[in-house]
Parts: structure tokens; sequence; C-alpha cells
């Protein structure tokens, strides 16, 4: 089961410039891609392309050789898992009773909730480290409980693959850690996971793969080493970066302060100009 | 640049995870009860026993008070004066009650998980208004009453609603509830005075009836008119019930829903349509009646959980009962003259408007 993206262009309606622009990207089993880029650099949009919720202007996405538009909206949900960015709690519901929602697409309509749903809700709850959650009301959760909360909802249908937008927005660094631990747990059991997020230096840790967007357009892909370069991320993010290695041997990005950067001799790269001004 | 830690760690990532005991953040263990949740089990049958009880209840009440012996006695055998009251008079009067009570909040809950706020019902999306400018431009149509002017009725709550989206909602920008509620009630205001110009025009006659039929009430029940309305209702609760898992998905955003496998359009046009339907059929027997569908869907969420598997039988429940009472309210509070009922539903329902108005700005 693989997702394959290939030359991707998305408008958003009524506007002329696309918002993503040939973009390719493929998603296996067993593989971590996280996606990363600038604000408005079309990481969501790319997400929900993807997903089939949005019309593609050009190219094709393929979930296991079939094209996207093609599978029901439950099809799809029963083996791909995703979670957007934002979230609105509109009712008090409790733990529980949000993640047996993510068995829509296997108990449809009218079925009743059997054994089995409650044993995938159980599961994926402990999965997450959120099991003494389940009766708690979702509205009293912390940043962190919700964002686990959520994941498990995600994973309560046992899908093989799962897309996640920015999973650890305004988590803290305990909290962040976890759950990209959590990710690489899940991708050990065979999961193939595609990660929006900020978190260039986690993204380098956890990721096989980076996907470095910028302003819709696909500026590098490949292993984190090859895309973390000082000299890209400086332009594309529009701000001096020196690069290290962490032990385990993955890139480290790190923002230098103007002074440093001038000390370094690097130069602050001009503000990347946006066609869509 | 020295970085201790690579001595000892090793070269792959680390998949060892860190438990949930090692987070001092963590509120669980310390606040255990602290906003957890039960759902009563024994809601829903409690809710119809309740019902059942309030329905029966209101048989006794009404200008000519009967003994209970009496009631049971009509209720079994139709002889007499007193079984005539029973059963062609205040029988067909609390089950058209209950029924369209029970309609309106189920549209009501319904509405809300579409919009996905506390405020929206039909009365104050425009629903209702639609439904009954429908209906007044049947009659003064010279349409048979009964079917036809259900149906127009229906015709009428459809395009208000269609009216209303497209008053609130701009293209491309996330749809606003409260302009939603704003476009109802200003949709809602139009057909009310084209009614008004429409009734005016018309015979004395017609515009007596008419007026009384709009402010919303159950003296005009019959059986005819319980049936009318048991057939059209019937199918959309059941739609509506069909569409309960469906509505819970909707109450979490529509991209949360499109994520987790819901089709969100055809959903969402399942609704506008059934509850148009369901609402116009409350309309054209019993008038406009505004705020059952807000304030019963209300109540009963804290009580039964917000799903909706569970919560729309129980506003259906809820709501039936509590429009029964209100029209038992209104028949006897101003004996021998009857009050509409939608006054005294809206006694009750504006002033918690207000207060879930100001718990949603703040």
């Amino acid at each position: 089961m693989k997702l394959v993206a290939e030359r991707l262009t998305v408008h958003h309606a009524g506007v002329r410039v696309p918002a993503v622009t040939e973009v390719s990207v493929a998603l296996h089993p067993g593989e971590v891609v996280a996606v990363v880029g600038p604000n408005g650099s079309g990481k969501s949009t790319l997400l929900r392309a993807l997903l089939g919720l949005l019309p593609l202007s050009e190219g094709t996405v393929h979930l296991d050789g079939r094209p996207i538009a093609s599978w029901s909206r439950r099809e799809l949900a029963d083996v791909v898992g995703a979670l957007p960015q934002r979230e609105d709690q509109s009712f008090p519901l409790t733990v529980a009773e949000t993640v047996l929602l993510g068995r829509w697409s296997r108990l449809g309509p009218v079925a009743p909730v059997g054994s089995a749903d409650r044993a995938a809700v159980t599961a994926s709850l402990r999965r997450c480290d959120v099991a003494d959650l389940a009766e708690r009301r979702i509205d009293t959760l912390s940043g962190g409980e919700w964002q686990r909360v959520r994941v498990a909802r995600a994973l309560v249908a046992s899908p093989r693959l799962l897309l996640l937008d920015e999973p650890t927005a305004a988590l803290d660094v305990g909290h962040e850690m976890e759950l990209f631990e959590l990710l690489r747990r899940l991708v050990a059991e065979g999961l193939g996971v595609l990660v929006i997020t900020h978190q260039l230096n986690l993204a380098a840790r956890f990721a096989d793969r980076l996907v470095l967007l910028d302003r819709g357009r696909t500026v590098a892909e490949g292993p984190p080493l090859e895309v973390l370069r000082e000299d890209v991320v400086s332009a594309v993010f529009g701000w001096p970066v020196a690069v290290t290695t962490w032990c385990d041997g993955a890139p480290q990005v790190i923002p230098l302060r103007r002074a440093e950067a001038a000390e370094s001799g690097r130069t602050v790269p001009p503000p990347p100009e946006d066609p869509r001004s | 640049m020295v970085v201790e830690v690579c001595g000892r760690a090793s070269s792959a990532p680390s998949a060892s995870h860190v438990s949930p005991s090692f987070d001092p953040r963590s509120e669980t263990g310390i606040f255990v009860t602290h906003g957890t949740t039960s759902r009563p089990r024994l809601a829903l049958p409690i809710l119809g026993l309740a019902a059942l009880v309030v329905a029966l209840g209101a048989l006794f009440v009404g200008p000519v008070l009967l003994s209970p012996s009496a009631v049971l006695a009509a209720l079994r055998s139709g002889v007499g004066e007193d079984a005539l009251i029973i059963r062609s008079l205040r029988l067909p009067r609390v089950l058209l009650a209950f029924g369209v009570g029970g309609a309106l909040a189920a549209c009501g809950a319904t509405l809300q998980a579409l919009v996905r706020n506390p405020l929206a019902e039909p009365w104050l999306l425009g629903l209702s208004g639609g439904a009954a400018l429908g209906a007044v431009i049947g009659v003064v149509a010279g349409l048979p009453s009964g079917w036809s002017v259900s149906g127009s009725a229906t015709l009428g709550a459809l395009l208000a609603v269609a009216l209303v989206y497209r008053v609130a909602a701009v293209a491309g920008r996330r749809l606003d509830p409260r302009v939603l509620l704003l476009a109802g009630v200003v949709v809602s205001s139009f057909a009310g005075a084209v009614t008004t110009a429409l009734l005016a025009v018309s015979d004395p006659f017609t515009f007596r009836a008419a007026t009384v039929w709009l402010f919303g009430g159950f003296a005009g029940a019959s059986w005819e008119s319980v049936g009318r309305f048991a057939v059209i209702a019937t199918p959309m609760l059941a739609v509506l019930w069909w569409l309960a898992r469906g509505l819970d998905l909707l109450s979490l955003g529509e991209e949360t829903a499109a994520m987790l496998g819901a089709d969100v359009d055809r959903t969402r046009r399942i609704v506008i349509v059934t509850t148009s339907i369901l609402t116009a059929a409350t309309v054209a027997v019993a008038g406009t009646i505004g705020f059952v569908g807000l304030v019963v869907p209300h109540a009963l969420r804290g009580m039964v959980g917000p799903l909706h598997r569970r919560l729309l039988p129980a506003v259906f429940l809820a709501g039936g009962a509590f429009t029964v009472v209100a029209d038992a309210v209104a028949r006897t509070v101003v004996s021998p003259a009857e009050l509409p009922v939608g006054v005294i539903t809206a006694l009750v329902g504006v002033p918690l408007f207000a207060i879930l108005l100001r718990r949603s700005l703040g």
C-alpha cells in the first residue's frame, strides 16, 4: 500500500498562482517522510491534495495503484489515517467517544458498536499513552493530551498510512518528543507516516526522507543530510543558519543571530520574493 | 563543539519511549474525577417514561375538568361526551404537540451539528419563516389545504435555507455560525414581511385564521393533521437517525470529518433537505414554534452526551414532552382564552438564547 503523487499542481479557488506546483512525493509503509518549509509554502495544501480533498489542476495521486478520486471517502479513511492541523471542539465528547468516531470507516451509518470496536479504541488509546484519559471530557485535556488523543483517533481504524499536519504544533518539548517517538514506533510496526512539521531538527532525526517546499515547489527532497544544507535552508527560510551534525549523524539546523552571521561571514539572504504578492 | 551525550548514544535514533509516568505536567491521577463524564445508561428509558407520564397527564388538562376515571374510561371505550373530548380533541392534540415538539428538537440538534454551534435552530435559521410563507402562498393561491399546503411549506423552507446559505457563505471563507444566524433572522424577517403583506390583502376570515395559526399552536389538531404529520415526519426522523454518526463527524469540523471518511457535502445536503421537510411539516400543522430546537438539545447534551445516536432519540422524547407541557400551559393560564404555544416556548427560549450567545462570544 503506497501513496504516490506525481507532478501535482493545485490552485485554490479564485487564486491565479498555484498553491502547489509540480510536486511529486511518495509514501511507503515503514518510513517517515517529513514535509518541511516556511509558512504558506503549500504543505497543508499538499496534504489535502494527497487525500483527494482538493481538485488537482495537474498531476496525479495514486493510492495502491488506484487514482485517489476513485476511492470513496470511507474506503480511503480505512487505509489512510489523517489529522488536520486545526480542529475546534464544538461539543464536549469524552476521549473514548472521540476516538470511537475514528471507527466510522469500519462502522458506517448503522452498524452497532461491537466489542472489536471497543477493543480497537482501548488499544489505540494505549498505543498513544492516553488510556487513563478514556472517560475524560476533551475540553478538559491539556494540549499534549489532546494531540495524542487525536492521533489515537487517526489510528483506531488500523490504517496503513498516516498523514499528519503539524501534530506537534503548540506542544512543549516533552510532548513533542513523545509524539515523534510514537511515530517512529508506529513505523517500526509497519505504518508509513507523512508528517508536516516546522521542527527541522526533529524531522532530521526522526524522518527517513524530507521534502522541503518553498512557495509551492519542491526545493529539495531526500535523506535529511541531502536536504538540510546551509545554503538551501538559509535561502528558503530567509534567515542565516548553521548546520551541524548530531551524534547519530543527523544534521541539525542552528538559526544564527545577525551578529553571528556577520562574524562567520555568512550572508543574510534577501527575503524570498513572493510571486503571489 | 563538544556534545557530551554523543559518547553514549547509539548511532541509530533511539526508539525507546518516555513513559507518561515521568510526565510531571500530567493532570491525570491527581484529579481523577475532574472532567470525567459517565453517560447514564438509563437516561433514555427514564426520558421515555417521563414523556409518557407527561403526555398522559396532559389529557387531564383543559377547559372541561375530567376525573382520572373518566379519562381512563374514555380511552377504553369511545361512548359519551367525555370520550368525545378525550378521543377527538385532547388525544390528537397531545399526540400532535408531542410529535411536532420532538421533530423540532431533533431538527435543532441536527442543525447545531451542521453549523457546529448550539445556537442553531429551525426558527432562528429561517426554515420556519420560509415554511410559513410557503404555506401562506399556498393558501392564498387557493391550494386545497392539507397535503398541497404541506408541499408548498416545504418548498418555502428549502428556498429560505438556500437563501440563508447564499447570504452567509462567502466564497473561500469559513462559515461563521453567527453570520449564518444573522442571515437566518434577516431571511425570516423578510419572509415574515411578505407573509403579512399577503395576509393583509386577503379576506378577513383567512387573515384571522392564518394569524392564529402563524403564532403556533395545536388548537386545530385533528386525527387528519396527526396522520398527515406522521406520514411526513416518520421517514424524515428515520433519515436523521440514519445520519446520526455522520452528524457526529460533521460536528468535528468539515476537514476532520472528511479525513475520517465522511462524505461532507452529501451529508450536509441530506441534513438541509431533511430538516427543511421536517420543519415544514411542523409548520403546516402547527404554525411557527420557535426555540424548542434550542432549549431541548442544550438541556439534553449534558445528560446523554453529544453523540447523536443517543442525543436524537433523547431530544425527540424531551422535545415532545416540553411542547406538550408548553401547550398545556398555553391553554390554561388565560383560560378560557388560549395563548399561542410559540409564546410559551419563546418565553423560555429567549433568555437561554441570550445566555448561550454571551457564552459563544466569550
